[in-house]
């Protein structure tokens, strides 16, 4: 470890004090541009932060209508029904179930018995209204705490755990 | 037997990869050349052990060699050849093994083109080097062995996820992973030069250009991934601020930082402990990067590992090599020597701005990205981060980088006039301020800021070449004279000029198919007729065609203008049989740059089928913007400065390299 000393030597003094100076103006700069963006990220925290809710959290927190939402469970088998471009279906946690509406096209792997995330608010009917319906385009997804309970109830099915190295 | 091969070849790398991190390290510091030496012949050879290694797995794939529970699980005898192949890396341990061969392969690459760099750095770098791909063989080995075979063979595979049965994603992983990896040579290179605890221009000069490289490819690579997610996922979205996508924009946006930094480091000399401080983050980055999407910890379609032991160990890699050249950092970075001082308003002074806001917009995705996870981890509260949390806060932070982009290239080093590159831009603005009236005369609907979206992109475009037209004096001097000052010019000033126009075409892509997209969501039955956006769409027929691995249902859609056909749109949806998925195949008709898209919903119990109809104007710009960014990129490679390879002592050539200023 050893330190070339033609690497180290001590810079003029005049130069020293302008190095300083611009140090102290740069280091303004970038505490102005932090303060900026810090007050940024916290105030879109604020305005933007949407929370999760299984439909037995909705059930037991008593969720305002109206506040938005990311809901996520199971589609329940037998629920989806469509009528023009809006479908209703009713998502599961197998332990409450919520009916919720959207009107668009469901992303693909979206079908009964499969996790789902659904963004919108609860309406004052009780429907949750959702005004998208996310993909999160995996066969094996499934919200954890869905995937929690199915397993403690011994209905889960892991997909192709049966090979097992030599 | 080959599948043995492959295995063994990889414990065999892995020997090396322990010897070429030890041995040269020792060498460098006992001054022992014969040790330092052995660092180039084991990197070339741990790179053709682990190619070795891969080409047993891709003939695996290829054979459909059901033996091994690798290939049963991503793959299927039906399987198109091209998606035999690309199922290598289209599962965890495949993908974590294309990592180490790039990651091996841009050793061998420094080992046999790096001749000019001088003995010790070397050595160092690839020990360096060397560390990183022992811990990711240990990993792979340990955990996630391709090679494990399955007894009895089962007759079939399961397939490939059909989503990633597509050419654009064949092509996607190879691209990122040469640009995440790339960044590991910054690494390297920042970590030798910490423990040799000297850098200077020339160390600034051999770093870049694989820096510029990785830079390209990782530029293609989320290009290729955006456009990838526009087509497949059926939903006309071009970028969700997924956290799979925000892993990947990370290391973009700090190695574009570093890009500028370390020209101003092998230009002045200065920003040396900050340059190196964002080589040693880009590749932190990539590392985490790699974390989210190999560890399991988002689940979505990239994250195909559900092992959370898996997600421990990368955890730990990326702990131990953040973690230890942070240690490292601040034990040496304050014997690197001060470079020169300059003045707020110069070209130095623009590049640190850039650098900060880079930084920041980083940071911002950063904190959006890793507070859910982290909230969830503690508190157990899920909460989602999504578009709206971005667009708040990385457009306002990159606005002033697209302010100041034009400036920059304008002002001199040391001490610029903010005067003189105003008068450059004079151009770059009338242009902007007329685009923005006009559009906002002219183009209806859309949001009120749009039409200034579209100005700072004109600003942007042709800003990036006021340097260019600044220096051959354009329409001052004669046309003959400024082409051949055009001539003259270094290759990387019109890289710079291609890659910052790339950024504002891009970005006009982005306020355009934002702003003015038209959409119809429909059910039709045969011989109905939709309007969208000046065309008329009727619904002709829906009709079955098989294919290799699956069964499709096709809409047909006639697509007038005016009453003249001109295209049909054939929507469709595939339904895989191996893995019963059933996915929508979106049809795309190109009109110029704008692009009309289709996709089609699940079948209906009443007979009308769901449409889904977009038309999205300029939509193609913004991955046309980034093949002109790392087009840019690869003609400031091909700058013969950093092609013929660094002097010893930079300086000395450095008034060479800048003509006419």
């Amino acid at each position: 470890m050893t330190i070339d000393a033609s690497t180290s030597f001590p810079s003029p003094r005049r130069r020293a004090g302008a190095r300083k100076r611009r140090r102290m103006a740069l280091f303004a700069v970038v505490a102005l541009v932090l303060a900026g963006a810090v007050a940024l990220i916290l105030n879109a925290f604020r305005d933007t932060l949407v929370f999760f809710r299984t439909p037995s959290e909705i059930a037991e927190r008593g969720e305002a209508p109206g506040a938005r939402l990311r809901l996520g469970g199971l589609v329940k088998q037998g629920s989806v029904t469509h009528d023009g471009t809006t479908t209703h279906f009713v998502v599961t946690d197998m332990k409450s179930d919520l009916p919720v509406t959207f009107t668009g096209l469901l992303p693909d792997l979206f079908r009964e018995g499969q996790g789902v995330v659904a963004e919108g608010a609860l309406g004052q009917d009780g429907v949750f209204k959702a005004d998208s319906v996310l993909a999160k385009h995996d066969e094996n997804y499934m919200p954890k705490d869905v995937a929690d309970r199915l397993k403690a109830q011994g209905e889960w099915r892991p997909d192709a755990g049966g090979a097992k190295p030599k | 037997m080959i599948a043995e091969t492959g295995h063994y070849a990889l414990v065999l790398a892995l020997a090396l990869a322990i010897l070429q991190s030890t041995l040269p390290l020792w060498g460098a510091r006992s001054r022992d050349a014969a040790l330092m030496g052995l660092a180039s012949p084991l990197a070339v050879a741990q790179f053709l052990l682990v190619a070795i290694s891969f080409a047993a797995l891709t003939h695996a794939y290829v054979t459909s060699d059901f033996s091994l529970v690798n290939v049963v699980e991503n793959s299927h005898s039906a399987k198109p050849l091209i998606y035999k192949i690309s199922g290598v890396w289209g599962n965890h341990e495949g993908s974590l093994l294309l990592w180490i061969l790039i990651l091996v392969l841009f050793g061998a690459l420094v080992a046999v083109f790096g001749r000019n760099l001088p003995a010790r750095l070397k050595a160092d770098v690839l020990a360096v080097q060397a560390m990183i791909s022992t811990a990711f063989l240990l990993f792979v080995l340990i955990t996630s062995n391709p090679f494990a075979r399955v007894n009895p063979a089962p007759l079939e595979g399961q397939d490939l996820n059909p989503l990633l049965q597509d050419p654009g994603l064949a092509i996607h992983p190879p691209l990122l992973y040469l640009g995440y990896v790339g960044f590991s040579m910054a690494f390297s290179f920042a970590v030798a030069a910490l423990i040799e605890g000297k850098v200077d221009a020339a160390w600034a000069r051999w770093v870049r250009p694989w820096t510029l490289m990785a830079w390209c490819f990782l530029t293609l690579g989320i290009a290729m991934g955006s456009y990838w997610a526009y087509y497949e996922l059926g939903w006309g979205g071009f970028w969700f601020w997924d956290p799979v996508e925000n892993a990947s924009l990370m290391p973009w946006l700090s190695g574009t930082a570093l890009l500028h930094s370390a020209v101003v480091m092998e230009k002045r000399e200065a920003l040396k402990i900050w340059t190196i401080l964002l080589a040693l983050l880009t590749f932190a980055l990539s590392l985490l990067g790699t974390f989210l999407v190999r560890s399991g910890v988002l689940t979505s379609v990239h994250a195909f590992a559900v092992d959370p032991a898996r997600g421990v160990a990368i955890l730990m890699i990326l702990t131990v090599f953040v973690g230890g050249s942070l240690t490292l950092y601040a034990l040496r970075a304050p014997v690197l020597r001060q470079g020169g001082i300059f003045a707020p308003v110069s070209r130095e002074g623009a590049l640190v701005l850039n650098n900060i806001f880079l930084t920041a917009a980083c940071a911002a995705v950063f904190i959006g990205t890793l507070y859910p996870l982290a909230l969830e981890a503690a508190t157990g509260e899920k909460i989602s981060v999504g578009a709206p949390f971005f667009n708040a806060t990385f457009g306002p932070i990159m606005l002033p980088v697209l302010l100041i982009m034009p400036f920059a290239p304008l002002l001199a080093w040391k001490r610029g006039d903010a005067l003189r590159a105003a008068q450059g831009v004079t151009v770059a603005l009338g242009v902007a301020i007329v685009a923005t009236a006009m559009v906002a005369g002219f183009v209806r609907g859309g949001p009120t800021l749009a039409p200034v979206g579209v100005g700072l992109a004109l600003f942007a475009i042709v800003g990036a070449f006021a340097e260019i037209a600044e220096r051959t004096k354009i329409f001052r001097i004669g046309l003959g004279d400024s082409v051949r000052r055009a001539r003259g010019l270094p290759t990387s000033t019109w890289g710079g000029a291609f890659s910052h126009a790339g950024l504002g075409v891009t970005l006009l892509g982005v306020v355009a198919a934002s702003a003015w997209s038209s959409e119809a969501v429909v059910a039709l039955r045969p011989g109905e007729t939709v309007k969208l956006a000046g065309f008329e769409l009727t619904f002709e027929k829906i009709e079955q065609r098989p294919g290799a691995n699956y069964r499709s249902a096709v809409a047909e859609l006639t697509v007038r203008e005016g009453g003249a056909v001109v295209a049909t749109v054939e929507p469709g949806r595939r339904f895989y049989l191996a893995r019963k998925m059933d996915l929508s195949e979106s049809s795309i008709v190109t009109f110029g740059v704008s692009q009309l898209y289709a996709s089609m919903a699940e079948a209906r119990t009443d007979g009308a089928t769901g449409l889904r109809l977009q038309y999205k104007p300029l939509v193609v710009l913004i991955w046309l913007g980034a093949v002109v960014m790392a087009f840019g990129g690869a003609l400031s490679l091909a700058d013969r400065r950093l092609r013929v390879g660094a002097p010893r002592k930079a300086a000395r050539r450095a008034p060479v390299m800048q003509p006419a200023e």
